[in-house]
């Protein structure tokens, strides 16, 4: 069973809480993903007020662990800042650390990233870094004591899938013990497959669900697949070869032969 | 006084945290607060006093990715 900083969570799938069509569409999807962790985030309270309520209460009433993040957050400051401001009102360690650094793409600011993880790490946090594939960057967050780095697939909501599946590989490779969690631009549950049969611990989803016809649906068929991709992964997947090779045995071939002594 | 709640200027007599909260109807609600960028933890809201032109956040739980 997949233990993110020592607690054992009953999906390889983490599931976004924003952009569901209504409150009843999001509680049926994040139900019927199995997950065990859902992300939010915090949000100034609105002029009325109690906006907060009614989403905390659905929340709440699914026993799910919480993953607050600091999305939209351009500074460390901002971030370190509103982790402290997660911790408190969540009342959990656990902090998804967003620095953005490009408003086009949504990419993260991992020279920020890097700085407000190490500030947060010895502030008894425990990160979950949203960055980029880089392999220096994921390096130099593990060093400053990230034990779950989480690589994008391509730009947040944009669905894309894997772009960049050698740099994946690569991080699979170099950190067997660091928690690797696909985070962003997974569109299809082929994505979510790819990304668990290259050897990542999770996926993290959210516009693929909440932007489905049917997200419950969705929520369902993206389960499946991170199911699949975890046995495919365990089970070990065979090496591709340029050539093809005969499934069926070729000792026994009826006429085979016959056919060489009549010629 | 005058504070800046949530980024909008507000005139309150509201003189701690408990008493602003209490003021703006959000008394019992699941806020986190910060005052000038710190985090004021909730049992000291009773005590923590506001002081004209504080920048206090109020934040609540939201949808998230």
């Amino acid at each position: 069973m997949l233990t993110l900083y020592g607690q054992a969570v009953p999906s390889r799938m983490m599931v976004g809480t924003a952009l569901y069509p209504s409150p009843a569409v999001m509680e049926a999807a994040l139900r019927a993903s199995g997950a065990g962790i859902v992300t939010v985030s915090l949000r100034r309270e609105a002029g009325g007020g109690r906006a907060g309520d009614a989403f905390w209460r659905i929340i709440q009433s699914l026993g799910v662990a919480v993953l607050p993040n600091t999305a939209g957050c351009r500074t460390v400051k901002e971030a370190v800042t509103t982790a402290a401001l997660a911790r408190e009102l969540f009342g959990t360690p656990w902090i998804k650390l967003e620095v953005v650094g490009d408003d086009e793409t949504l990419q993260p600011d991992v020279v920020a990233l890097v700085e407000a993880a190490a500030i947060l790490v010895r502030d008894g946090f425990e990160v979950f870094p949203y960055t980029t594939e880089d392999l220096t960057v994921a390096t130099r967050l593990v060093e400053a004591g990230c034990r779950v780095v989480m690589p994008w697939a391509s730009p947040i909501g944009s669905g894309q899938g894997i772009a960049n599946r050698a740099a994946l590989r690569t991080l699979r490779s170099r950190f067997p013990d660091v928690t690797l969690v696909v985070d962003a631009g997974l569109g299809a549950p082929s994505h979510a497959a790819e990304a668990m049969e290259l050897g990542f611990d999770a996926v993290l989803l959210n516009t693929a669900i909440a932007k489905a016809d049917d997200p419950a649906a969705m929520a369902r068929a993206f389960a499946l697949a991170v199911e699949g991709g975890r046995l495919a992964y365990e089970a070990g997947l065979m090496p591709p070869r340029d050539f093809a090779s005969p499934s069926t045995p070729v000792v026994g071939t009826p006429f085979w032969h016959a056919a060489g002594a009549a010629g | 006084m005058v504070l800046t709640v949530n980024g909008e200027r507000q005139e309150t007599e509201a003189d701690t945290v408990a008493r602003l909260l209490q003021a703006l109807g959000y008394e019992g609600g699941f806020y986190a607060v910060a005052v000038n960028r710190e985090v004021v933890r909730r049992p000291a809201w009773p005590e923590a006093a506001l002081a004209d032109g504080d920048d206090v956040e109020i934040l609540t739980p939201r949808q998230g990715g």
